[in-house]
């Protein structure tokens, strides 16, 4: 086990204020899409009206003739000037393998197919109207469905095969109870409130880049590989990022096309795709299906586990998120079985969205579970405690540590479960039919390198460098915390840059690693500052002469000896240097193994994935934890679904920023409503095109749907996970959400709806 | 977004004038009345409608709006902003169907920002008519087919339904207008005319383009509300899949004269599930008359979707009209009305 850091100077866990709060709600805080740069032209892009087939003809007369346009690029003046990059999930950078405009071959609805660039927006959009495109059109296939293909196998991408022990279909036929179900979910897209943009600005041969992302060094390399260039000789610039929740990860088609416009016009470009566009030119959360067998004894133990899910793709790019992994080491089995399948449609290729295996998989096991516990007549606290388990079933490895039953007892009570009347339809309040569900929560406490620059200059104020990237998740904060906190100072004292590409590499903003990752990179630096310091204080001659250096710490703007002994730490400072002192540090996770940790940071600063999943963890596993507990409200005529009051107890080690964890577990727990009862995404499957492609006909839970939030944290410590003990947490609070509605919903109604998102037709 | 010309109305009959021109309806000529914008600007974003230019008709709300409480009636002007009529406290007071039809419909932003003339105009929330990828849309291009009939149709019409358009109109207030018997004076070129509220909206019939009965160049002025013994036990009940922001899965709006637990008068509109603002009237007549219990609304209810079509997803629309439907009723029966 790792010994805990020094981190004991206040400021590591208290609430404070978002840093970068103030400029956001008075509107200075700038978003790449809000750089104004100048002489830009502007962008536009076509998408295609078809599925599947290919572009015969395009009719650019009328759009040219469109006054301030200056370029319109299709595939007949692209072709091969845009190169491969290889695909994100694939360990490389790309969202989808598929290449617009590099052929007339249309694979999804909504594709780029051309892109009109003008000296105005509005021009550029008049022009764009007026392209027309002639298609030979094939016939296309939505998703799942009467035309359901094949399904094609595929194998589980972390561990290289799907987990699986014992003989589960065997345990199921001898098994008392037994539960066994078909779950649905539906088709997501992010809607982040920033549009997908692109501003490209040529100064010679070096491109800057302002896009908001999740990613910057992953942006610009895999578009260096794009556009045939050095990597060096791009920057990418994302200070603040308007939402993202995965779909401003990977490198999308579009940005190698403004830059090809840029050079082409010698001059810069702006891209503002609009809200229908967002739903095709970057990635969703694809639907997914479920077939769960649970096989249990009358104590409620389970004897047999077995989870196959089925997951839509595009045709080119075996993209799945296979939460198999996750739902076949969340309970105490002996015999599991579990597989994933891919269905090949005529679709975009989908990609991350926040929790992406959890959300669907856990979903199904986790109403699976209170079916089982119907079925026993048992309550499902006590199923979940009979099942618990500190070991991955699969293979024995233990969890560095798993507090689920705390984060259940400490949710129950507070939601005052003990009161619940577990017959269905029993509890009412007027013409309110009420249900009260609970699920479980989890999320794997996955860490990659990452690299930090601090810098401590003799006034005390600290420069906190590193290109991670704050996705409203908190980031900035939490990072000044920790090197506040390491480093003694005020917070005020400490100023934090993230989100640009010739910082020091960080890691993507994705599976929740972040704090995780780029905290104890941080620390490190703080630590290996703080210790140059005691070295030369403790060989000096001076007030801390003599004293153990290891010992010494910095506090109050202090350096001091455990024995009470202190200098000001700008005489320590001046000690060593007239200037500024600074510490580069390369942090790779104690996690890491195989060729992360050998070449973790070669492959991060090559803007490739080098994160290390705490499902993967070596000897051990690692994962945060939570149970959340809703009450729904039915009425008794219309059918109307409200959810009044959720709670949720959540255990993920160390809590660096109280208030904007508390916010991602609120603002997660919001969102697992909204895909339980709002969230899905229409698709007309005769023309494979999505519908409700606007945030009015989108539906996402507005104010007036959430009324109490209540978010516990639950103490934890384990320094196994990381030396700060961090498990991220972002993505924690969303998955087990929808179960939990939908199980209220049966304790509310006594109907079980499997699919989702439950509306008011399934309860008429 | 095409290019458009805009100018501001300098006076009413400058406008009139301006706007009349040869089109098959009001709603597709070529010059568009500009109020608050938020259906006109919307549609004109996404290429659906292609006005080539708009008068703006703001400058004449001097004389276009404003609320006016009299002895026998309400007077709200065309240009009212939907949350100024909203929470007017005597609408809200005696005319709470009005109130209630606007305070759920859109969100703050918008209420502020649209028009009480622009809300009862505003164009349906078909997705196949929302997006000109979709060929086949009588509506927007007639003649040309109906992609929703064979699509999804969670949100279309049930009732009202043509086989050339099953286009659901998404508004609220419209139904409150309609079940207080309310008028919209109209200027025209020829001069000015007044018609029941239940006249303004057109049957899809086979020209679903047509929407409304007003001739290009015609503005609305305003609406008079007769104060009546049904207004003040009148209610809004709006159901949908979010508690706020969204259009009506289905709606009703319900006025009763009621003496002792006897029905005198009932008065029903529905929304959400009709092409236009609906009135029920089988399932007044069902009503009049008679005590209103769970059995009788239920009655009544059955009668209001006597005459419904389902289409694929929409089916479940007749069991839900029916109980929003009852629920309004009695709701509205068991409203206390102090004097
Ligand atoms: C996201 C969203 C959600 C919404 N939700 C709801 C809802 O839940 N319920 C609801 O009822 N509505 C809803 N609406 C619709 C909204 O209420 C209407 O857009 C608004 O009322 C239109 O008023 P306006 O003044 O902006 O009209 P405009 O857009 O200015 O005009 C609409 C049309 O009416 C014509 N017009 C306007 N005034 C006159 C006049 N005096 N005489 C002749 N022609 C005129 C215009 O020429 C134009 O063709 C929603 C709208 C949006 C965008
Ligand atoms: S229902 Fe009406 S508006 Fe919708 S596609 Fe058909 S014709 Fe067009």
């Amino acid at each position: 086990m790792n010994a805990p850091s020094r981190i004991d100077g206040g400021m590591i866990g208290r609430s404070v204020p978002r840093i970068d709060g103030r400029l956001k709600v008075t509107g200075a805080a700038c978003y790449p899409s809000d750089v104004g740069v100048e002489d830009a032209a502007h962008a536009f892009l076509v998408t295609s009206t078809i599925a599947r087939g290919r572009i015969k003809q395009f009719h650019l007369e009328d759009a040219q003739a469109v006054e301030g346009v200056l370029d319109i690029l299709t595939y007949e003046n692209t072709r091969g000037k845009v190169g491969k990059a290889r695909f994100f999930a694939g360990g490389g950078y790309t969202s989808t393998t598929i290449m617009p405009m590099d052929s007339p071959k249309i694979w999804h609805d909504g594709q780029i197919v051309a892109m009109v660039v003008a000296e105005t927006f509005e021009a550029a959009r008049e022009a764009a109207h007026k392209v027309r495109v002639d298609y030979d059109v094939r016939e296309a296939v939505a998703g799942f469905g009467d035309t359901r293909p094949q399904p094609r196998q595929m194998s589980n991408p972390l561990s290289g095969s799907d987990p699986k022990t014992g003989d589960a279909e065997k345990a199921f036929r001898e098994a008392e109870v037994q539960v066994d179900a078909y779950y649905a979910t539906p088709t997501q897209h992010h809607n982040p409130i920033e549009l997908f943009t692109t501003t490209c600005v040529w100064s010679g041969d070096t491109l800057t880049v302002y896009e908001p992302s999740q990613f910057v060094h992953g942006l610009k390399n895999g578009l260096a590989q794009q556009l045939n260039m050095s990597a060096d000789k791009i920057r990418v610039v994302s200070p603040f990022v308007g939402g993202a929740f995965g779909s401003k990860a990977a490198l999308t088609p579009r940005t190698a096309f403004v830059a090809l416009a840029a050079k082409r016009l010698n001059r810069p470009v702006k891209l503002v795709s609009t809200r229908a566009q967002a739903f095709t030119v970057s990635t969703y959360r694809a639907e997914t299906e479920h077939h769960v067998k649970l096989g249990a004894d009358r104590s409620g133990r389970l004897t047999s586990l077995s989870h196959e899910g089925w997951e839509v793709s595009s045709r080119p790019d075996n993209y799945k998120v296979a939460g198999t992994e996750t739902t076949s080491l969340l309970y105490a089995c002996p015999n599991i079985y579990t597989k994933v399948n891919i269905v090949h449609a005529d679709r975009g290729t989908p990609g991350f969205m926040r929790s992406p295996a959890e959300v669907p998989y856990v979903y199904a096991l986790e109403c699976a579970m209170d079916e089982l516990a119907v079925a026993l007549t048992m309550d499902p606290v006590e199923l979940r405690r009979i099942n618990d388990t500190q070991v991955n079933p699969i293979d024995g490895k233990p969890y560095s540590s798993r507090a689920l039953m705390q984060c259940y007892d400490r949710a129950a009570e507070a939601f005052g479960w003990s009161k619940r009347n577990p017959l269905p339809g029993s509890m009412t309040d007027g013409d309110w039919l009420i249900g009260w569900g609970c699920a479980t929560a989890c999320y794997p406490s996955n860490v990659a390198p990452a690299e930090a620059r601090v810098t401590v200059a003799p006034n005390g104020t600290v420069r906190v460098q590193t290109a991670g990237h704050d996705i409203g998740t908190g980031a900035y904060t939490a990072i000044a915390l920790t090197a506040a906190d390491l480093l003694g100072v005020p917070l005020e004292q400490v100023s934090v840059e993230l989100g640009d590409s010739t910082l020091p590499p960080a890691p993507v903003a994705g599976g929740s690693n972040a704090t995780a990752s780029i905290c104890n990179a941080v620390a490190q630096a703080c630590e290996d500052i703080r210790d140059r310091l005691a070295q030369a204080a403790s060989h000096a001659d001076g007030p801390l002469g003599g004293a153990d250096h290891g010992a010494m710490r910095l506090r109050d703007g202090r350096l001091v000896t455990p024995d009470g002994r202190s200098e000001p730490l700008k005489d320590a400072l001046t000690r060593i240097d007239f200037g500024p002192m600074e510490s580069y540090v390369k942090y790779t996770p104690e996690i890491a193994s195989g060729t992360v940790k050998v070449m973790g940071h070669k492959m991060l600063e090559s803007g490739l994935p080098a994160m290390t999943s705490g499902s993967a963890a070596g000897d051990h596993i690692q994962y945060a934890f939570g149970a959340e507990f809703l009450e729904v409200r039915i009425h008794r005529r219309t059918r109307e679904i409200r959810v009044p009051r959720i709670v949720g107890a959540f255990a993920a080690g160390r809590i660096i920023s109280p208030t904007t964890a508390r916010s991602q577990l609120l603002g997660g727990m919001i969102w697992g409503i909204g895909s339980a009862l709002h969230e899905a995404t229409d698709i007309d499957r005769r023309a494979a095109r999505y519908l409700n492609d606007d945030l009015a006909e989108y539906l996402i839970p507005v104010n007036a749907d959430i009324r109490d939030v209540d978010v516990i944290f639950v103490p934890e410590e384990d320094y196994q996970v990381n030396a700060l003990g961090i498990k991220g947490l972002g993505e924690l609070g969303n998955v087990g959400t929808a179960a939990a509605v939908s199980n209220a919903v049966f304790h509310a109604t006594g109907r079980r709806i499997r699919d989702l998102p439950i509306r008011i037709e399934d309860l008429l | 977004m095409r290019p458009f010309s805009y100018e501001r109305a300098a006076d009413m009959a400058g406008a009139i004038e301006a706007a009349s021109v040869a089109s098959d309806a009001h709603i597709r000529a070529p010059v568009q009345f500009l109020a608050g914008g938020t259906t006109l600007l919307d549609l004109m974003k996404i290429d659906v409608m292609r006005p080539e230019r708009l008068v703006d008709i703001n400058p004449l709300a001097p004389a276009l709006s404003g609320i006016s409480v009299r002895e026998d009636g309400l007077r709200l002007g065309a240009l009212t902003k939907m949350s100024a009529a909203a929470d007017h406290p005597d609408v809200i007071r005696n005319y709470p169907v009005l109130a209630q039809s606007l305070k759920l419909a859109a969100s703050a932003q918008l209420r502020n920002m649209a028009s009480l003339s622009g809300n009862v105009l505003q164009r349906t929330r078909c997705l196949y008519f929302r997006d000109v990828a979709w060929e086949a849309c009588n509506k927007r291009n007639p003649g040309s087919g109906c992609a929703a009939l064979e699509g999804n149709t969670r949100k279309h019409a049930i009732l009202g339904v043509s086989p050339h358009c099953i286009a659901a109109y998404p508004g609220d207030f419209a139904q409150a207008l309609l079940v207080l018997d309310a008028t919209v004076a109209i200027a025209g070129r020829d001069g000015e005319r007044t018609i029941p509220f239940h006249q303004l909206h057109r049957l899809p019939g086979d020209t679903p383009q047509a929407e409304t009965n007003l001739a290009p160049g015609e503005i609305i002025t305003h609406f008079d509300i007769p104060s009546r013994p049904w207004t003040r036990r009148s209610l809004y009940l709006k159901v949908r899949d979010r508690e706020s922001y969204e259009f009506a899965v289905a709606s009703a709006a319900v006025a009763l004269d009621m003496q002792g637990g006897h029905v005198r008068d009932a008065r029903i509109a529905l929304g959400g599930v009709a092409t236009i603002p609906w009135r029920a009237s089988g399932a007044e007549e069902a009503l009049k008359g008679g005590t209103l219990d769970e059995s009788s609304a239920k009655a009544a209810a059955q009668a209001a979707f006597e005459p419904a079509r389902a289409q694929g997803d929409n089916h479940f629309k007749i069991e839900l009209g029916q109980a929003t439907l009852v629920r309004a009723l009695l709701d509205a029966a068991s409203l206390e009305i102090r004097s």
